[in-house]
């Protein structure tokens, strides 16, 4: 019986905060674009975007060379290390690109963004912004919303990038793959739509519900030490459940039926 | 046109289970310092966010220059708040900025004005509060007090015709204390701005109010300029302004008595 009870208040919970949550994005989004935004929006693609450059193109880089090492010890046993390219990009392009950046990024950007707006209600700094007129949901949450929806597919396109560079690093210079099949048997088979298009896609997706997770969590956190520090936690465990879910429901609609 | 710029009539808040207000009715003067004073967590921020239209009360209505704070649109509750500053307990200045760029901040949302005339404004705004020399140093690099001036000079930016005080004296050294006492006082004179202080902190703020609420009880226990104050019979009142620990106003939080709370729980 308590089970139930239990089960039961969890289950209202849950959609009590999905409606809050989408209030919030409502109430964020859902204004005419002011110049000044764009400006503070361009702000925020700077700390959430430039400032993870780096931890991409050093993963990037290392899951490429990663993936030619292991393809090339798998191809190499049918003679088929030639085809190293398209399985280093098809698998870079359609899931690890995508996946593995949003798994960074909620990481790095969305556990900042959570610990700094949590802060901010704890500092009162959103009650004072409310009572000097300014609404906090339009000039905090909004440009960092957008600047994460921006930002994240850029970062995996260069993520994917830096990965297919990587794994020519191994696979060619260093274990002697033809660069000529490297390369146009890559070209050949990744498909442009299908592939690198899907991919893009999946990033989006993926950017909007890490944003708006850390941003809910942030703007809904209890105002206290254990409650921003929990707050941030659960964006991370939350949008990394989300993304491998998503990423499923995905490739099924993407690849799974054709 | 009256001349009360705020009403509170016969409002009750609760928070959850707890009832923080009971029917409360006060009024505030145009013009005027009002105090607002109680034991901790008696409710007095909740009052000031309740005026300032942050919470809404479960009963009853509370008036800001004859509008009602919290059936008018949100658009028109944002134009209201451009009239109020609020000095918040911990100054909420934002951390990011320096003290120039918060004192300049609601002038650069609000306000039209070229950055040369904002330059002087906020300089002029810091000169009130004595923290000029400051303008550059970060909110981090602030003590209290000064932290405290430095939001009281962003309150007041956009010459707000009402300003909120949430326990401006506390936790100050004896002579920052004296100093913002002249500073709520000077302000009020000088600009005819109407003060609402909140505070525990009696003798301060009965030498500059003009009229003064205590709140305990869920309600209003006392009020009066501070002469009928001093001279209240009412128990209660006597007890709060000789900090006396024991006396009709509980000194505990709301509890069962020790004892079943030691031997009931087997
Ligand atoms: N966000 C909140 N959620 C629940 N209860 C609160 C919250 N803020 C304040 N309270 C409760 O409301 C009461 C009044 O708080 P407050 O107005 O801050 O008191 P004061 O400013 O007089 O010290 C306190 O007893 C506190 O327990
Ligand atoms: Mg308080």
């Amino acid at each position: 019986m308590e089970i139930l009870q239990r089960l039961g208040r969890n289950t209202i919970d849950t959609f009590a905060s999905i409606g809050a949550a989408s209030l919030m994005l409502y109430g964020a989004l859902i204004a005419i674009p002011k110049w000044k935004n764009i400006r503070l929006t361009v702000e925020q693609m700077y700390v959430v975007g430039v400032q993870s450059l780096l931890i991409i193109l050093v993963s990037g880089l290392f899951i490429g060379m990663v993936m030619a090492l292991q393809g090339y010890t798998i191809l190499v046993n049918y003679g088929a290390e030639g085809s190293l390219g398209p399985m280093v990009a098809l698998s870079i392009l359609r899931e690890l690109g995508p996946v593995v950046t949003a798994l960074l990024f909620a990481g790095r950007a969305g556990s900042a963004l959570t610990a700094e707006i949590g802060l901010m209600k704890a500092t009162e700094q959103l009650s004072s912004l409310e009572m000097m007129a300014v609404d906090p949901l339009r000039r905090i949450v909004s440009p960092r919303f957008w600047a994460g929806v921006i930002s994240m597919p850029m970062l995996a396109i260069i993520f994917s990038a830096v990965g297919i560079l990587g794994g020519h690093l191994v696979g060619v210079d260093w274990l002697g793959v033809d660069a000529g099949s490297y390369w146009s048997i890559m070209q050949s088979t990744v498909d442009w739509n299908e592939d690198v298009i899907n991919g893009v896609i999946k990033a989006l997706v993926f950017a909007v519900v890490i944003v708006w997770i850390a941003l809910f969590k942030g703007y809904s956190c209890i105002p206290t030490s254990e409650g921003i520090s929990k707050a941030t936690t659960e964006t991370v465990v939350y949008a990394s459940l989300a993304i491998l879910g998503l990423d499923f429901v995905l490739t099924a609609l993407m690849f799974g039926i054709s | 046109m009256t001349d009360n710029i705020i009403t509170v009539e016969n409002m009750s808040f609760s928070r959850g289970q707890r009832t923080i207000y009971d029917n409360i009715s006060l009024n505030v003067k145009r013009g005027k310092i009002t105090a607002i004073m109680g034991p901790s967590g008696i409710g007095k921020t909740t009052l000031l966010k309740l005026i300032g239209g942050q919470l809404i009360p479960s009963v009853g209505k509370v008036e800001f220059a004859g509008q009602d704070v919290h059936r008018i649109s949100r658009s028109s509750l944002y134009q209201l708040r451009k009239k109020m500053g609020m000095l918040f307990q911990s100054g909420a200045l934002f951390t990011n900025m320096s003290v120039f760029d918060n004192v300049a901040f609601p002038l650069r949302e609000h306000s039209e004005l070229s950055e040369d005339i904002i330059h002087t404004l906020v300089l002029l705004k810091l000169e009130a509060v004595g923290l000029r020399g400051a303008h550059d140093l970060m909110p981090s690099e602030l003590s209290g007090g000064m932290a405290r001036r430095a939001a009281l000079a962003r309150a007041i930016a956009l010459d707000p015709e009402l300003i909120m005080y949430d326990e401006p004296f506390a936790g100050q050294d004896p002579i920052s204390l004296g100093v913002l006492l002249e500073l709520i006082k000077s302000l009020s004179q000088a600009l005819q701005l109407t003060s609402i202080v909140v505070t525990h902190d009696v003798t301060e703020v009965l030498s500059i109010a003009d009229y003064v609420y205590i709140l305990a009880n869920k309600t209003i226990i006392g009020e009066g300029t501070p002469e009928e104050i001093q001279q209240s019979e009412s128990a209660l009142v006597q007890q709060f302004l000789e900090g006396k620990p024991n006396g009709p106003v509980p000194f505990h939080f709301p509890a069962k008595d020790l004892a079943s709370e030691f031997i009931g729980n087997q």
